[in-house]
């Protein structure tokens, strides 16, 4: 171990991944669940046209690895005349693929809300929108923690992938201070152990959340 | 005349399961809807608030208020039919997520955009008038059965519904528990709420109803005041049901 390296190494870590890392997640986490919303309701709405965009979707996204959709954003989209930074284009690449993923936890949890709440809602004289937002959404929301914050702590590491199209986040700045020192096992073990850490707070965040929303259910 | 049914058809595929009903409902009046499991009471009564929706039929309403089945209904003729009954489950289908209080108010507050401080007031005097002023901050899972059906019967009374709905209100109560939901509605319907109830409760029915009507097979079978249907029937089937009720073994 070497002790030097480790603190002058451990400073541009850090703030790679709090300049970039995080920013990159919590953008691409937001954005994501919001198209995971949308694409879950196409497929729930029986509109057949709305629902068969939702299903290709997730099937492509799905079936094709995540490095290649981000080459496709940042160095493939140029060809057709768009060129983006490779923060931006990380942002989109990533929001696509939790979209995807995602989409299919928040249609399980909707449907896991039986179907007499949306009755009961309809009979109050709610409309659509006013069930969904106020009577099944926060109970299905309940339900769709544990899995979403599996995506959660995924995409924090994935967010490594973003180096290969240049953003300079956590991961980056370790590979840069390793291609000038040659020490790859330390500090590669020093990013290592910067993400565990990062995950095992949001563990921690996720247990909090079940507990507050488990309030109202019988034990 | 608070409601008028003319001609009411459900189907579902293959399956006609009501096949022309007529109902009228004076208003202030209770009437019970009874017969066996599978007759398509619980259907009709849904199809009353287009939980399902009728395939043929026509709802007239007193203030002029009409809907026809025949051709598919518009969202908001929907709403407004909605908006004019209240509905009580056979399962409570209360809001688990929210208070007793907060089920009461989430009608008024959010479909009929009253002032918050307003509703609260009426919510918490509908839940003292059904015996639960004292439970009001309490979770659904925190309440029994019976005091949950009548969280249930309070949340649908605070739209202020012409007409009340009731789907076998106290089919799921554990026996002791029947009678404090049963005392409830007959409350309101003392004080003229007029009521549309499909109960297993045929003392509840001779009691309170002032008409009672068989289903069975999806059409009425026989109707009439409570004292003739429940004690001197004249169709074959409403005897033979009748007395499968009365004697169970």
């Amino acid at each position: 171990m070497d002790w030097e390296l480790f603190w002058s190494s451990i400073g541009p870590m850090v703030e790679g991944g709090i300049k970039n890392t995080i920013p990159l997640t919590l953008l691409s986490f937001t954005f994501g669940l919001i198209l995971a919303l949308l694409t879950a309701l196409a497929r729930l709405s029986g509109n057949k046209v709305f629902s068969g965009i939702a299903r290709v979707y997730v099937s492509a996204i799905r079936g094709t690895p995540l490095l290649v959709q981000l080459f496709i954003v940042f160095f493939g989209l140029p060809d057709l005349g768009v060129t983006l930074d490779p923060f931006p284009s990380a942002v989109i690449a990533f929001s696509l693929n939790v979209g995807a993923y995602a989409s299919e936890i928040v249609r399980a949890s909707i449907l896991s809300v039986p179907k007499g709440q949306w009755e009961a809602g309809y009979t109050i004289g709610m409309t659509y929108p006013q069930t969904l937002r106020r009577i099944i959404l926060p109970q299905a929301t309940r339900v769709s923690i544990p899995p979403l914050s599996n995506s959660f702590i995924s995409l924090v590491k994935d967010t490594s992938l973003a180096s290969q199209i240049l953003v300079v986040e956590l991961f980056r700045k370790s590979q840069e201070i390793a291609a000038r020192t040659y020490d790859f096992l330390q500090l590669y073990i020093t990013a290592a152990i910067l993400y565990w850490i990062v995950c095992f707070i949001l563990s921690l965040v996720q247990g909090r959340i079940e507990k507050k929303l488990d309030r109202y259910v019988a034990k | 005349m608070q409601i008028h049914v003319q001609n009411l058809h459900k189907s579902f595929g293959e399956l006609n399961v009501l096949r022309g009903i007529d109902l009228e409902v004076p208003k202030g009046n209770v009437v019970a809807i009874i017969g066996p499991s599978g007759s398509g009471k619980t259907t009709f009564l849904r199809c009353l608030n287009a939980l399902e929706m009728p395939n043929q039929g026509l709802f007239e309403f007193s203030d002029g208020f009409s809907l026809d089945f025949s051709k598919y209904p518009k969202k908001n003729e929907i709403l407004k039919l909605r908006r004019k009954s209240g509905m009580v489950f056979q399962s409570y289908n209360l809001f688990p997520h929210k208070t007793a209080l907060e089920n009461v108010m989430e009608g008024p507050v959010i479909v009929q955009k009253l002032n918050k401080e307003e509703v609260r007031a009426r919510a918490v005097s509908l839940l003292e008038k059904v015996g639960l002023g004292e439970k009001m901050d309490l979770y659904p899972h925190q309440l029994s059965g019976g005091q949950q059906q009548r969280v249930g019967i309070a949340r649908a009374l605070a739209i202020e519904p012409e007409l009340m709905l009731f789907d076998e209100p106290t089919s799921a109560l554990d026996p002791e528990l029947v009678g404090e939901v049963l005392s409830v509605m007959k409350e309101l319907a003392r004080e003229g709420q007029t009521m549309v109830v499909v109960t297993h409760e045929l003392k509840f029915a001779e009691d309170v109803a002032d008409h009672v009507m068989f289903i069975d097979g999806g059409v009425v079978v026989e109707q009439g005041p409570p004292k003739e249907i429940l004690k001197a029937p004249k169709e074959a089937r409403t005897k033979q049901f009748l007395d499968r009720v009365l004697n169970p073994s």
